[in-house]
């Protein structure tokens, strides 16, 4: 199996090279080296643990979404067509489609669940934007310029977790009140969750994992071998959303 | 040869002015949508793609008639195309000049577009889409003109233009496959994510584009002296017949696919598109009515002696052309994005302000198409009288 991989990897390689594109040989070349491990090498991986056991024990807390969305500017619209959320909280069934049957035990059936930007490491947004306005850190966060952005939306096709939202309209007369330390957006561009890039880069916590009282949520490095998270990971059965379809989500549940 | 353009018939002058009147009223309902920003369309967080991209996609496949008829005139000397190869890529042009301002129209910043030329980005498909329709755009004008202005002029056509030629050829083919590729590389779109989507895209569009210019080319003959010939006409009937047929079949092979495999993800899309999903039903007739125009329109076209009468060629290339409109046009986009990624059913209706600026675009089109063709059309009754 493996060595049937290999050889259709060179094959693809050679005609990749026929091609002239540079990139896709790197990208096919560091797949074949690293043959157990499903994300790219990395100094630094920030990921996020979400303890869906204490989340659910708090059913009506909602301050992490508080917090984000109060830092970030991210206005509040009411009514599907408009919204706008970088981390909000949905039905198990929703968040987790391919986890169903008709036997769900009642402790998640139907229970909300926290969901956000998996900041994959193989992000089809990223892959997809015809100007690099959503682009991939070092560290594997997936950030916007929202400056750049044309508005073309393909990332929000591309995007299998439903994670990005649209400014249909001028967002500012919808924000409560302004953060003066976060930039407001335009319409016409799209925004997520940025996993807090703008602190976590000078050694700060997420918002939301500072909000979060209870401790459900911890974010750290995964190439810390002995980081909070890579402890976590190593003492629970986690589970990621529609891990089959190649984007490796690194935002990582316990059930 | 411009000036061909500037004077005609009280027809041809209404014809402009209505054409005008509908492109105004567009342009004021655009700059309103820039200014509101797109929350005007029906448009919204799940359904991110409507009207505008749908009918991007489906004119990509229009403008494929212009191949039609190249191909098989200059790669297998098919002399009856010689003279109506000219209207394939000046409808071409047309098509594709829609096909950017639909994508235009649909951008959250319309006047940032010049940032995918000054940050090209060579893995995302858009930006080869953007290549290869202005690619396109270029090759079918520039031939489309020099090879008119030779006939004009009562001259052979410069050597130059022949590898033009040729390369419109595979060209032609590389807008479909490089628009397939915008969504049949998605994860999580089942609808899309699949390897028959550039065949198909290919299909449907030589049905329907060779179809288009039928309808074309019957009103060209009515309306001037040029007769564009009965036998090329024809032979454009059977390229339609046999292309809608592919186009089924593809589709069939879709729906084998799904059901066989009984993979929800696959069955999710197409259940909702014939049979609705979770209640909403809003496509289910518009696809069952496509579905009857599909198979009744290949019925009939199957009939030397129908289709041979080009009264009923005419409607029938009106049948096939709005199967195809429905099946790519409407179905094929908003299927797509049927369950959203979190599994609900969302529908989209089209706003009045988004019907009208399609609308106009559809204006611009038809604007441009009839200056190409009256210039066109001059050119060939000069010859005609001399």
């Amino acid at each position: 199996m493996d060595k049937g991989r290999r050889k259709f990897l060179k094959v693809a390689g050679a005609a990749a090279i026929l091609l002239g594109s540079k990139p896709a040989v790197n990208a096919i070349a560091s797949g074949g080296e690293e043959e157990h491990s499903t994300a790219k090498k990395r100094d630094v991986r920030y990921a996020m643990v979400i303890d869906t056991r204490i989340c659910l024990q708090h059913e009506d807390c909602h301050d992490c979404e508080n917090a984000c969305h109060f830092n970030h500017n991210v206005p509040k619209i009411d009514g599907k067509k408009e919204e706008i959320k970088w981390i909000w909280r949905d039905k198990y069934e929703n968040v987790f489609t391919d986890q169903q049957h008709d036997y769900t035990i009642e402790r998640l059936k139907g229970k909300p669940f926290v969901t956000l930007c998996n900041h994959c490491d193989d992000p089809p947004c990223v892959r997809v934007c015809p100007t690099q306005a959503t682009y991939q850190l070092d560290n594997g966060i997936v950030t916007m310029d929202m400056h750049r952005c044309i508005g073309c939306r393909f990332c929000m096709a591309a995007c299998p977790y439903g994670s990005r939202s649209f400014n249909w309209s001028d967002p500012r007369p919808n924000i409560e009140k302004q953060n003066p330390d976060y930039p407001t957006r335009t319409r016409g561009v799209v925004e997520k969750c940025n996993f807090c890039v703008e602190r976590v880069t000078i050694g700060k916590k997420p918002h939301c994992e500072l909000a979060c009282k209870h401790g459900a949520i911890v974010t750290g490095d995964l190439t810390k071998k002995d980081s909070a998270i890579r402890k976590l990971l190593a003492e629970n059965q986690v589970i990621r959303r529609k891990p089959t379809l190649g984007t490796n989500p690194e935002v990582y549940y316990i059930i | 040869m411009i000036e061909k353009a500037l004077s005609g018939s009280r027809n041809y002058q209404i014809w402009i002015v209505i054409l005008l009147t509908i492109i105004g009223a567009g342009v004021g309902l655009f700059v309103y949508q820039t200014i509101e920003g797109l929350g005007v369309t029906g448009m919204g967080r799940d359904i991110t793609w409507g009207i505008y991209i749908s009918q991007f996609t489906f004119l990509v496949g229009v403008a494929a008639a212009a191949v039609m008829v190249v191909l098989p005139y200059y790669l297998h000397n098919y002399k009856q195309f010689g003279p109506i190869t000219v209207f394939g890529e000046f409808m071409a042009v047309g098509t594709v000049v829609m096909c950017q301002l639909f994508i235009f129209v649909d951008m959250g910043q319309p006047m940032r577009v010049l940032n995918v030329i000054l940050h090209p980005t060579f893995n995302s498909v858009m930006f080869w889409d953007m290549t290869v329709l202005c690619g396109y755009l270029g090759l079918n004008l520039v031939i489309g003109w020099i090879m008119l202005s030779s006939e004009h002029k009562d001259t052979e056509p410069p050597k130059w233009i022949k590898p033009f030629v040729y390369l419109s050829i595979p060209w032609a083919v590389s807008i479909h496959t490089v628009t397939a590729f915008l969504y049949s590389g998605l994860p999580g779109r089942h609808y899309w994510l699949t390897a028959i989507l550039a065949p198909r895209f290919l299909a449907s569009a030589f049905a329907a584009g060779p179809a288009l210019l039928i309808i074309l080319l019957l009103i060209v003959r009515k309306v001037s002296k040029f007769d564009p010939g009965k036998e090329a006409i024809q032979t454009l009937a059977k390229i339609v017949t046999y292309a809608m047929i592919l186009n089924v079949f593809f589709m069939l092979l879709e729906v084998f696919t799904a059901f066989y495999s009984n993979i929800p993800g696959h069955m999710h899309a197409l259940e909702y598109l014939f049979v609705g999903l979770h209640g909403k039903s809003a496509l289910v007739p518009f696809m069952w009515f496509a579905a009857i125009l599909a198979f009744g329109g290949i019925f009939f076209m199957l009939f030397p002696s129908i289709r041979a009468n080009e009264k009923y060629l005419a409607i029938l290339c009106g049948v096939i052309f709005m199967a195809c409109w429905i099946d790519k046009g409407l179905g094929l986009i908003l299927g797509g994005f049927v369950p959203t990624p979190l599994h609900d059913v969302v529908e989209y209706t089209p706003t009045f302000v988004e019907l009208m600026i399609s609308l106009s675009i559809y204006a611009i089109g038809a604007l441009i198409v009839t200056l190409l063709y009256k210039i066109a059309i001059g050119v060939k009754e000069e010859r005609i009288y001399d």
